[in-house]
């Protein structure tokens, strides 16, 4: 049976999850589209973590019979793999557009530079 | 209060086989409105018809999604210094002949924010599939609620904005499935918001970009927009609540 002290461990802390990811989406410091795998996250671990009979069985299932939060633990790294590679994905796209947008910022100068004073364009606004 | 320059932003993704008509009907609705089509990143000749009919064509350099799309469109209308602009879909699910009805709000000074409701009357000819017709009112009564304002039909992206509301939504507008967020964003900073009866048509070529797979991601995505962004506190634009 897991230790009550890690059943009120895991409930504050997937809870204070939680409510940092809530308040980073608030204060616009995090876009819902990458909020939403960390709130998965939390969900999770709170509902493993407050449902101390389902851990059990769950831990039963996947034959860890000496101690079952050490399913806590498996689901929490499985949910840091997901954002991981999640944010890999997010990297290798910013990195191709950005690439892009320097390209046709150099294309956009030369340009600007041949048609009117010479001087690179100055940023308006 | 009259209209002033107008600009109609239409915001197009591979909408070559519609994209002629859309801005041949606002033309035709009538002649002095700018017509700006935002493409993109069109792999297809969307931006080349545009062109060819005259339209000016802002080009995004690769896609940035439909909310990206419409608030470049905005900016374009904020720097340009238009004091009126519209939103129509590229695919010509919105009647220019209906545009009448959204600027006569405007012209007469009682709105900033119009929107093309396909609910203002019960009657209302469009019948969308039952998934999305239950999507449409629990968002508009979420809206509601959260506005303490009726709103009938928060993802109609058929609008029209006076010079006030062009720029709140140049310098804020969502960049994923921006409409139902950008209602509350509009309400909780005071614009005023009038709604007229409009019908929609089916589209006539594409295909719609919400597909059965991407309904979850956008009802999980808006939910929790519209819940945290009831959280923030929106400044109260000045001259909006005259």
């Amino acid at each position: 049976m897991t230790p009550l002290r890690v059943t009120i461990v895991g409930v504050v802390a997937s809870v204070l999850l939680i409510l940092v990811v809530l308040e980073l989406v608030r204060g616009r410091r995090l876009k819902e589209r990458y909020a939403l795998l960390w709130l998965a996250t939390g969900v999770a671990l709170l509902v493993l973590s407050a449902w101390r009979g389902g851990l059990n069985t769950i831990a039963g299932w996947l034959g860890v019979t000496g101690y079952p939060p050490a399913v806590l633990f498996a689901v929490a790294t499985l949910f840091i793999f997901l954002v991981l590679l999640h944010y890999s994905t997010v990297i290798s796209k910013l990195t191709d557009e950005n690439v892009e947008l320097a390209q046709r910022l150099a294309l956009l100068e030369e340009r600007v530079g041949r048609a009117g004073t010479g001087e690179p364009p100055t940023r308006s606004g | 209060m009259s209209a002033g320059r107008i600009a109609a932003i239409v915001p197009a993704y591979n909408e070559a086989g519609a994209i002629s008509r859309v801005v041949e009907e606002i033309r035709a609705f009538d002649r002095a409105i700018d017509v700006v089509v935002v493409d993109d990143a069109s792999t297809d000749d969307t931006a080349a018809v545009a062109e060819s009919l005259g339209a000016t064509v802002l080009r995004l350099p690769f896609n940035v999604g439909i909310g990206g799309a419409v608030q470049t469109g905005f900016r374009y209308a904020l720097h340009e210094g238009y004091e009126t602009a519209v939103r129509l879909d590229g695919d010509g699910q919105h009647d220019a002949s209906q545009l009448g009805k959204l600027l006569a709000p405007l012209e007469r000074g009682e709105a900033d924010f119009v929107v093309g409701s396909r609910f203002v009357e019960d009657a209302g000819a469009y019948r969308p599939p039952l998934a999305r017709r239950i999507g449409i009112r629990v968002f508009a009564r979420l809206v509601s609620l959260l506005c303490r304002q009726r709103v009938t039909d928060t993802t109609s992206g058929f609008l029209a904005l006076d010079r006030v509301g062009i720029e709140l939504f140049a310098a804020e507008y969502p960049h994923d499935y921006p409409e139902v967020e950008a209602t509350l964003v509009a309400l909780r900073s005071g614009l005023r918001l009038a709604q007229v009866q409009v019908d929609m048509r089916e589209r006539e070529t594409g295909s719609s970009s919400i597909t059965f797979v991407r309904s979850l991601y956008y009802v999980v995505k808006v939910t929790l927009a519209l819940l945290v962004a009831s959280l923030r506190r929106y400044p109260r634009i000045q001259g909006a609540s005259r």
